[in-house]
């Protein structure tokens, strides 16, 4: 009787190790894979902001006196639009949309940005004045130069609405 | 045909039942639905393998090789046509697999499971095409897919960091190309592979296709699979086939002058299984259009085979002649009022323009409480006047949302011209 107890421990011992041996390497496998996915997840994030230098890239716009009062021209090679408001102060706006980013159009007849996608207008200060779109179009800083207007379009700005700090004056 | 001695028939053996009931074998029972998404996936997968000889996934190459696939090679803008018209076919395929499996009651116990990887699928078919959709980069791929990677942005928290490593950096170019063509190549063909096993293997777990539960016993005779599923499976693979090709050889695959990041064409669509989505973002706030609401109806279909229904009507169509008549009221209600709201929204004026209300509660909570309150005055409205079941009023929902996306998808398809205006179909451009 006594026997037939140890020859029992002995094999529930065995399988208690059998059994240990097997939550290990299912333990190490779940490490394994744990650590591959973070191996692809560090692989494929590590390239993602390398196109951000950081350093200003001007694009050169003109002399100020070539932009009339409440006025906007695009400049397609670097998505957005030099706007001249009335009291001749200069903004550059993005030209793409807040909503879901479609390039918007200015309707000088209507005085609006006007998105092709979802009908979102935007005036030129580039407040939303029609809806789906629900803030103001992206801002490039514009700095002037003596007399020339530059754009630097390395900056895109996100806001919620005009301000007149946000404007840039001769 | 001998009796699978063969290393042929062993293959169609081992797909297929040995014997099965008769009744299923009837075309109106599944419409061979699923049997087509799987023709259509592998006509996907022979015709997409072609067209990576020539393709070249960066923005300085790819259109151009896409030129030259079509005005070069023998056959290039038929395979082109063929890759183009089946992955269109396979998304409408896949969407009436859906809906057949749904009213016909295939998805009760011990189906549940099957529905969810249903489901799956169902998202990898639609990525899959919409991955597709950028690679000719022209001026329709670019914009479709700068509007609806917009609509991620929209996701709370996750969704401009989703985004931003989908197309990897701020604007669609050389990142996302490689992206997409990646996912579009090999990583989801991968997984509908995979997920699609598991779907056959399930179907055959539940002992086939679903058996209408009030057949007699003469009815539900039982007949060898080798021929009689064998040739119908066969019939129906050949006429897809035949409308596919004749498709692809009078239709060419759009496209349009190469991609401009500067110039968005007016109007510019998203791809059209997305058109649904397009339309409501005109009506409604983003977080509501492009992330509560689709989050709200992957939910419920989520949760569908799961509900506690007081009965299983297992392979009857629409449960019941009262789920019948409840399904056409749905139908009714979604007919008269979503065109009434589409054409009210165009023409009275908006809110905002008398009182200054903040966009998300104009365009976003109050929608959504009307939106509520009316579905569940129509859940409970229609189950008090047919006193009906679950099983019923929750089937009458589903209709009720379906028509209304279907209708959206079709306003925005054909109903929609420059500057998103209203007009004819014969007027957009």
């Amino acid at each position: 009787m006594k026997k037939k107890n140890s020859i029992n421990s002995s094999q529930d011992k065995l399988i208690a190790r059998r059994g240990f041996l097997t939550r290990l390497w299912q333990g190490l496998g779940v490490f394994a894979a744990f650590e591959f996915t973070g191996l692809s997840l560090a692989f494929l994030f590590s390239g993602r902001r390398k196109h951000v230098s950081g350093k200003a890239h001007y694009i050169e716009c003109g002399a100020v006196n070539d932009f009339k009062a409440n006025s906007a021209i695009p400049f397609r090679s670097g998505l957005f639009y030099l706007c001249r408001l009335d009291d001749g102060g200069f903004l550059a706006l993005s030209l793409h949309c807040t909503h879901l980013g479609c390039s918007v159009a200015w309707r000088s007849e209507r005085n609006q940005f006007l998105c092709p996608c979802h009908a979102s207008a935007f005036d030129l200060q580039g407040n939303v004045i029609n809806p789906p779109a629900t803030r103001a179009l992206d801002l490039f800083p514009v700095i002037i130069e003596g007399k020339t207007v530059k754009v630097d379009i390395s900056r895109k700005i996100r806001r919620k609405r005009f301000k007149k700090s946000q404007v840039t004056y001769v | 045909m001998n009796n699978g001695t063969g290393s042929t028939s062993s293959f169609i053996w081992h797909l297929h039942p040995r014997t099965l009931p008769e009744s299923t074998l009837r075309f109106n029972h599944t419409f061979g639905l699923g049997g087509m998404a799987l023709l259509l996936f592998v006509v996907q997968i022979f015709s997409g393998v072609l067209l990576r000889f020539v393709y070249q996934a960066s923005p300085a190459e790819a259109y151009h090789s896409i030129l030259l696939l079509q005005n070069e090679m023998l056959f290039g803008q038929f395979i082109r046509n063929i890759h183009y018209w089946s992955g269109s076919f396979l998304v409408m395929i896949v969407f009436l697999h859906l809906f057949r499996v749904y009213f016909s009651g295939a998805f009760y116990s011990p189906r549940q499971l099957n529905w969810l990887l249903g489901l799956l699928l169902l998202f990898l078919t639609v990525l899959s095409n919409f991955t597709g959709y950028l690679l000719p980069w022209d001026q329709r791929a670019y914009w479709a897919t700068t509007i609806s990677t917009g609509m991620l942005e929209y996701i709370p928290l996750l969704g401009p960091w989703l985004r931003e490593w989908l197309i990897g950096g701020e604007e669609i170019g050389g990142q996302a190309m490689l992206n997409f063509y990646t996912l579009h190549t090999a990583i989801f063909p991968f997984l509908i592979i995979f997920v699609m096993s598991f779907h056959f293997w399930r179907v055959r777990k539940a002992g086939g296709v679903v058996v209408p539960s009030d057949l007699s016993e003469k009815e539900n005779a039982f007949v060898p699979a080798v021929p009689n599923l064998v040739v119908r499976e066969l019939a129906v693979a050949l006429v897809l086939l035949a409308v596919l090709f004749m498709t692809a050889a009078l239709f060419n695959a759009p496209l349009q002058a190469m991609a401009n990041p500067a110039l968005s064409p007016n109007p510019t669509k998203a791809a059209w299984y997305f058109m649904g989505l397009q339309e409501l973002l005109l009506h409604f706030h983003p977080l509501l259009a492009a992330s509560a609401l689709p989050l709200a109806v992957s939910l419920g279909l989520v949760l569908l085979p799961y509900l506690n229904y007081p009965k299983q009507p297992q392979g009857i169509w629409f449960v019941s002649d009262k789920g019948r008549q409840m399904a056409w009221v749905a139908v009714l209600c979604a007919v008269i009022v979503t065109p009434l709201y589409i054409v009210a929204n165009a023409w009275l004026p908006d809110v905002q323009n008398f009182i200054a209300v903040d966009p998300i509660v104009a365009g976003g909570v109050v929608p959504a409480i009307v939106l509520l309150l009316s579905l569940s005055g129509f859940y409970y409205g229609l189950k008090k006047r047919f006193k009906a079941t679950l099983n019923e009023t929750v089937q009458a929902l589903f209709v009720l949302i379906t028509v209304i996306f279907l209708i959206l998808t079709i306003t925005g398809i054909w109903f929609r011209g420059a500057d998103m205006q209203l007009v004819w179909p014969w007027q957009i451009p």
